[in-house]
């Protein structure tokens, strides 16, 4: 029975992987990554001693913007922005220094760190005033429930089609690949669509989380992220035979997307040896535009890169994985032996 | 008129699927594709349809619209109903209104299945859920109708109805490649195929493909050589190719699963896996 076992598993590749590789990974992810103390924080400094001021501070505050002219309604867009964590305006006793609270580990350390200036800084935190961190995770796990149903149900609905053979009859029947895709794939969009809405405004019902930015370009981000996210699901499909296949191939999509977007562990935070990964994610930008737009009131214009990286994202992920499912329903494909494989085994019994 | 399969050659990776199979289909009648496992049956069927590119050979068969496919796995959505299935697939085939509802009360009834017409396909027997996919196969009248074991695990009640429904859709002019594990079944159809690790060891009607048998078949409760023997029922059946038994054995009158079995085996004797 255990040497059975044994050889079962050998041949279960993904179950290796998920022994093998998922105890490494989550050693590397907690190692490296779980992290929540954040060491530097970028800083502006704006008004007339901006320079003497930003001479002074300690180097916790990674000074990226000293601007003399500036005032406080610059330092807010600079923090609405995302440019900067804090902004110091000078030119007043004391010093008001603005903290932007929608990145939620940054102004908590920060705020810390300015209360033993004791009475020189007026600390005043913007978009999450009371640093909730349910303001924060919200417009997250928006993004991870359309990354669930993107991924896992959007896979598991193709793979029981491959998995019934109607994907074989579909691909005999008069109906363009394109079409059975496009039928495959709607009704996850509007599912996945439907329940964005939902999470969003029960998130703003029940937590108080505020929607302060355009919601046509939370709406478009959205759209963006959901073609990403159905694209793996798509691609997924594509890889798996059966649905628990898709599911433990869909849990190694999720997990880093829950660890290393920066939405539990602050990515300003991690390791650089594995914050990069979190920079490949499509749910780092889509948080990136949540929060932005929820919490900030953030324009498109300034949440213009994770925008695009999500749409060359989109297009990338969502066209190739489509490419590789229509592949399955080409006619004359050569990759797709029938389950019955010949073989040289005996046809037919002698004893 | 007919469609055809020639010369046709099939490889998956360095697996030859079908060797040089040439298969005719003539309109009006039924051909069964018998064989063991990994014989080339499914094969065939798919590179009649078109699903399998060939590395050398020809297929000449119907456009998509007139092609009716019953895969080997139950051909039908589990989660909708026998009706919501039939006119799903009646749908892609443009039948719909008056038509297609005509169309559906007449093969629901032919198959047995006008009672089960609101239930899931998920809760019928594996018997009424062949039938369902047989009907959606022929639910727009194909002139090809190609069905992948369509009996196989159905009891023996349901595969006398599915063998009706076939033969009454090869009557009704449907050019009908069938593949079945039921040799029994396969006597009766107008042409057969046998085949063994993608080759074809003979083809033609049941009569033809008796009267070419090359050897003779002896029954026996000993054989003289293991390996040229089998059993069927409590004796054993022994092939000799040479037609050149020991004197006074007892000649077998050899039946279609003799023929299977001796020429599956005159093959691998002759080419040694």
């Amino acid at each position: 029975m255990i040497v059975k076992e044994f050889r079962e598993l050998v041949r279960d590749r993904r179950t290796v992987a998920m022994l093998i590789a998922m105890p490494l990974l989550l050693l590397v992810i907690f190692g490296y990554a779980a992290n929540f103390y954040v060491s530097s924080v970028r800083a502006a400094v704006v008004g007339p001693q901006a320079s003497q001021a930003a001479a002074l501070l300690p180097s916790y505050f990674d000074v990226t913007v000293t601007q003399r002219s500036g005032d406080e309604a610059y330092a807010e867009t600079l923090l609405r922005d995302s440019k900067v964590d804090v902004a110091f305006v000078t030119g007043r006793t004391p010093v008001l220094a603005l903290v932007n609270g929608s990145n939620l580990f940054a102004a908590q350390s920060t705020v810390a760190a300015l209360n033993k200036a004791g009475r020189e800084v007026t600390t005043q935190v913007l978009f999450n005033p009371r640093l909730k961190t349910s303001w924060v995770m919200i417009p997250a796990i928006i993004g991870l429930i359309l990354t669930f149903i993107g991924t896992i149900i959007t896979s598991i609905g193709l793979v029981r089609e491959r998995e019934a053979g109607t994907l074989e009859q579909l691909a005999v029947m008069p109906i363009r690949p394109s079409q059975v895709i496009l039928g495959k794939i709607a009704p996850y969009f509007l599912v996945a669509a439907l329940d964005m809405v939902i999470v969003t405004v029960l998130g703003i019902a029940l937590f108080g989380v505020p929607f302060n930015g355009n919601p046509f370009a939370f709406a478009l981000g959205a759209g963006m992220f959901l073609f990403v996210v159905l694209g793996i699901g798509v691609f997924i499909s594509t890889v798996s035979q059966t649905a628990g296949q898709a599911i433990q191939t869909a849990f190694f999509f999720l997990l880093p997307q829950i660890l290393l977007s920066g939405m539990i562990f602050p990515l300003a935070a991690m390791a650089a040896g594995v914050r990069w990964i979190g920079y490949l994610l499509p749910l780092t930008y889509f948080t990136m535009i949540s929060q932005g737009i929820m919490l900030r009131g953030a324009a498109i214009t300034a949440l213009w890169l994770p925008f695009v990286v999500l749409a060359g994202m989109a297009v990338v992920v969502f066209t190739g994985a489509t490419l590789r499912f229509r592949r399955d329903l080409a006619p004359g494909n050569p990759a797709r032996p029938p389950r019955e494989q010949p073989t040289e085994t005996e046809a037919v019994s002698t004893a | 008129m007919s469609y055809s399969v020639r010369s046709a050659t099939v490889r998956f990776g360095s697996t030859l699927a079908l060797d040089d199979v040439t298969v005719e289909v003539p309109v009006g009648s039924v051909v069964a594709v018998v064989g063991g496992d990994g014989a080339g049956k499914t094969t065939l069927l798919r590179a009649l349809a078109g699903e399998v590119r060939l590395e050398s050979g020809t297929v000449e068969g119907p456009p998509r619209q007139r092609l009716g496919y019953l895969p080997a796995s139950s051909g039908s959505w589990a989660a909708l109903t026998v009706t919501q299935n039939i006119d799903f697939v009646a749908g892609i085939y443009g039948l719909v209104g008056d038509e297609l509802i005509a169309r559906r009360a007449e093969l629901l009834d032919r198959a047995g299945l006008t009672p089960a017409a609101g239930r899931p396909a998920a809760q019928l027997s594996g018997g009424m859920r062949r039938k369902l996919g047989f009907v959606m196969a022929i639910v727009h009248r194909p002139s090809l109708l190609i069905l992948d074991e369509p009996s196989t695990g159905v009891d023996p009640v349901s595969r006398i109805d599915l063998w009706r429904l076939v033969s009454e859709a090869a009557a009704s002019g449907a050019a009908v490649l069938m593949s079945t594990t039921y040799l029994d079944e396969a006597e009766r159809a107008a042409y057969l195929v046998v085949l063994d690790s993608g080759r074809v060891l003979v083809q033609g009607s049941y009569d033809q493909v008796r009267a070419g048998f090359p050897g003779v078949v002896t029954q026996t409760s000993e054989p003289v050589r293991e390996e040229w023997a089998w059993r069927r029922g409590r004796l054993r059946h022994e092939y000799w190719p040479g037609a050149d038994p020991p004197t006074g054995a007892t000649l077998a009158e050899p039946d279609l699963q003799d023929i299977v079995i001796a020429l599956s085996l005159a093959r691998r004797h002759m080419v040694p896996s």
